[in-house]
């Protein structure tokens, strides 16, 4: 046991480094390829960083939440404000300077972002299932609603002209690590509680475990990724409006988690890029791409109703149980 | 970065494509909450290509039209536009309706040089964007200056106003009505406010009856002008109601019924108005396309048809060269009033004033610039 566990170690700090130095290999080979490409890589690395997170919530806790986009709004306006504020001496300073910059406003993006997960996880801990996707949602809504209404934020209008200081190397670099964070969380000791959490609460609770420290902890590490992912999402494409993170935008995340397999980081992180893949390749079906879209979900749950990924994790945890 | 932009940049040159067409890009909202803007403006578009390439094209060659749908989704409008960039190589692009999306869209098309010439975006910040893009609409503020010029013409000069302080639009509006009106000799009598979801106006309305208004200025969307319209006229205010584009909607005759009666509004275009641009634009895309058209097929057909011209002048589709010439399009004859660019690349153009009469939307006059 302790030794496959050692074992298991090895290998996710195996996979960590491989991630980082794919990330490295991506922003070298970047100048090759076209816009286009660059574009779908990045939305790709996105989608990873909210799919992963999502995941630990929705997933491995089984707390029903619908309030994903809300966070990575938290997350894009912080990191926005702060680099635009800061856009006039970064203008000329060196670009290493920017991308330190940078990184912090990411941060304190992704920190806003938990400190709004935690405020939404206080609540959660009186609610299950529908109901708690409920107040996610309204959640989620209300972020987007109380920045429609502020004028220093933008109102309605969004803030324009957003340095694009998101570049390959910052996307795969945070989403590796998103993965690795998320995937040795709930291979960790302390990271069964969160599935005990989902397989039966009230056992886990007879059992001693804190399942509120659980269900906080996952809202505020969720939150904060997705925190990221907006922070990066803002300074790729540059300009971002509150109708952009709304309700939609965490199905769509729900849907790449549910997809993937609930409970499953590879299988998540695989649907978030197929998902995004299938995005731009039914381009040339043109109006029909969202039938043929929704066609292929539908198709894709019937065949694995268990998700991409999802059997294959489960019956990997159930074999060392006896 | 930059480095992967020179590259395509260099790719441009060799790979050009068929030599005996020009291909123009178009993205718009084809499906997803704002389809039906979207719809109407790649009618107008298709029309206006259709039309060049039965007169034989521009600079002899044919025009291909490249049309990419951005589903009303925030973050698509950018990949489109860097997909038909690095795909299609477009000489200039036309899009989009929504201030938003060609806010995603204007940074990309001005690193790439291309020009972008959106059809419909009032948001100020749009053409801000740098020396490439464009837009054929007139901007939130001149309407307010528009209805100022036009309440002063039949004499008004005691106005009231009633703003939705919750929408910049209306805030906007509201700015530059009050400069243009003080400055030409009107007095603003009463100064109201409300916000987007309000559902009583009766305070408001009361104190602005109590200062005897000649005219009142609602700015703000159809949803709430109809409501106070009503309840304008059940407290006897007798006085025509005023408000901007946001009016444009049948929704606005619906809610109000007979309250609207004789009020004005200010748009881009009219059905309606006799000028032989409009009457012909009308026959054309009613024979093509069996039903009428809106504004926002209007504006598309302009756009694309000041990008044809402008092309015709510079006699290339370079793209400097192009810019420039769009640059300086002046008095172009289009569908929603003639068109001049000033020189933060927006049009300068007049708006039409509509009346409400028996539930329909009346041609009144055009207010030039």
């Amino acid at each position: 046991m302790r030794k496959s566990d050692a074992v298991k170690k090895h290998i996710a700090h195996l996979a960590l480094a491989a991630g980082l130095a794919a990330s490295v290999a991506l922003y070298a080979i970047a100048p090759q390829l076209d816009d286009y490409a660059v574009n779908i890589l990045m939305l790709a690395g996105i989608n990873i960083i909210l799919a992963v997170s999502l995941n630990l919530v929705n997933g491995h806790t089984g707390q029903f939440s619908l309030g994903h986009a809300g966070f990575m709004a938290a997350g894009a306006y912080t990191s926005s404000i702060i680099t635009l504020s800061l856009a006039p001496v970064l203008a000329s300073a060196p670009a290493w300077q920017a991308q330190v910059a940078f990184f912090a406003a990411l941060l304190a993006g992704g920190l806003f972002a938990s400190f709004c997960g935690f405020l939404v996880g206080v609540p959660s801990l009186r609610l299950r299932g529908d109901y708690l996707a409920i107040v996610t949602l309204g959640f989620g809504e209300i972020i987007r609603v109380v920045i429609q209404n502020t004028d220093a934020l933008g109102g309605a209008r969004g803030l324009e002209g957003i340095p694009p200081y998101t570049n390959l190397l910052w996307t795969f670099g945070i989403a590796t690590v998103a993965i690795y964070v998320v995937a040795s969380l709930v291979n960790s000791t302390y990271g069964r509680g969160f599935i005990s959490v989902r397989d039966d609460e009230i056992a886990a609770e007879a059992m001693g475990i804190n399942t509120t420290k659980y269900k906080v902890a996952a809202f505020v590490i969720g939150a904060f990724f997705a925190g990221l992912a907006g922070g990066l999402y803002a300074h790729f494409i540059s300009y971002i409006a509150p109708e952009g993170f709304n309700f939609l935008k965490s199905v769509d995340v729900v849907v790449m988690v549910i997809l993937g397999g609930m409970g499953s980081t590879p299988g998540v992180a695989a649907a978030a890029v197929l998902l995004t893949l299938m995005n731009e390749l039914l381009r040339d079906f043109e109006q029909y791409r969202m039938i043929v879209f929704a066609l292929l979900l539908i198709v894709l749950m019937i065949v694995r109703p268990q998700g991409l990924l999802g059997n294959f994790q489960r019956r990997k945890r159930k074999a060392p149980q006896p | 970065m930059l480095c992967g932009l020179f590259f395509s940049g260099c790719k441009k040159k060799d790979s050009a494509g068929n030599p005996d067409e020009i291909v123009i890009g178009e993205f718009a909202s084809l499906t997803g909450a704002t389809a039906s803007f979207g719809q109407s403006a790649h009618k107008g578009v298709r029309m206006a290509v259709d039309e060049a390439n039965a007169n034989g094209g521009v600079l002899g060659k044919k025009l291909r039209l490249v049309t990419e749908d951005d589903q009303s989704k925030a973050g698509e409008a950018a990949t489109v536009v860097r997909r038909m960039i690095s795909r299609e190589k477009p000489v200039a692009i036309i899009g989009e309706v929504a201030s938003s999306r060609s806010l995603e869209a204007a940074p990309i098309c001005q690193q790439n040089k291309i020009p972008m010439i959106s059809p419909a975006s009032t948001n100020p910040k749009v053409t801000e964007t740098g020396d490439y893009i464009f837009r054929v609409c007139f901007i939130d503020p001149f309407q307010g200056a528009v209805l100022a010029k036009f309440m002063l013409q039949r004499g008004w000069k005691n106005a009231a106003i009633l703003t939705d302080v919750k929408q910049d639009y209306a805030v906007g509006l509201t700015d530059f009505f009050k400069d243009y009106f003080t400055k030409n000799g009107g007095t603003i009598v009463s100064e109201q406010s409300y916000s987007s979801g309000d559902k009583d106006f009766k305070a408001q309305l009361t104190s602005i009856r109590s200062t005897n208004p000649e005219a009142i200025l609602v700015a703000g969307y159809y949803n709430e002008a109809g409501l106070i319209a009503s309840q304008a006229r059940e407290l006897d205010i007798k006085v025509p109601l005023l408000g901007g584009d946001g009016w444009d909607s049948p929704s606005l005759v619906e809610v109000a019924g007979d309250a609207m009666e004789g009020n004005f509004f200010s748009n881009h275009f009219s059905a309606e108005d006799k000028s032989p641009a409009v009457q012909d634009f009308l026959a054309k895309y009613k024979a093509k396309y069996l039903e009428s058209p809106d504004a926002m097929s209007a504006l598309a057909y302009d756009a694309t048809m000041l990008l044809f011209d402008a092309m015709k002048r510079a006699g290339t589709t370079d793209s400097a060269a192009l810019r420039d010439a769009i640059a300086s399009t002046s008095g172009f004859p289009a569908v929603t009033g003639n068109i001049t660019l000033d020189a933060n690349r927006n049009a300068s153009k007049s708006a039409v004033i509509l009346q409400i009469q028996n539930g329909k939307f009346r041609f009144v006059e055009t207010v030039a610039p």
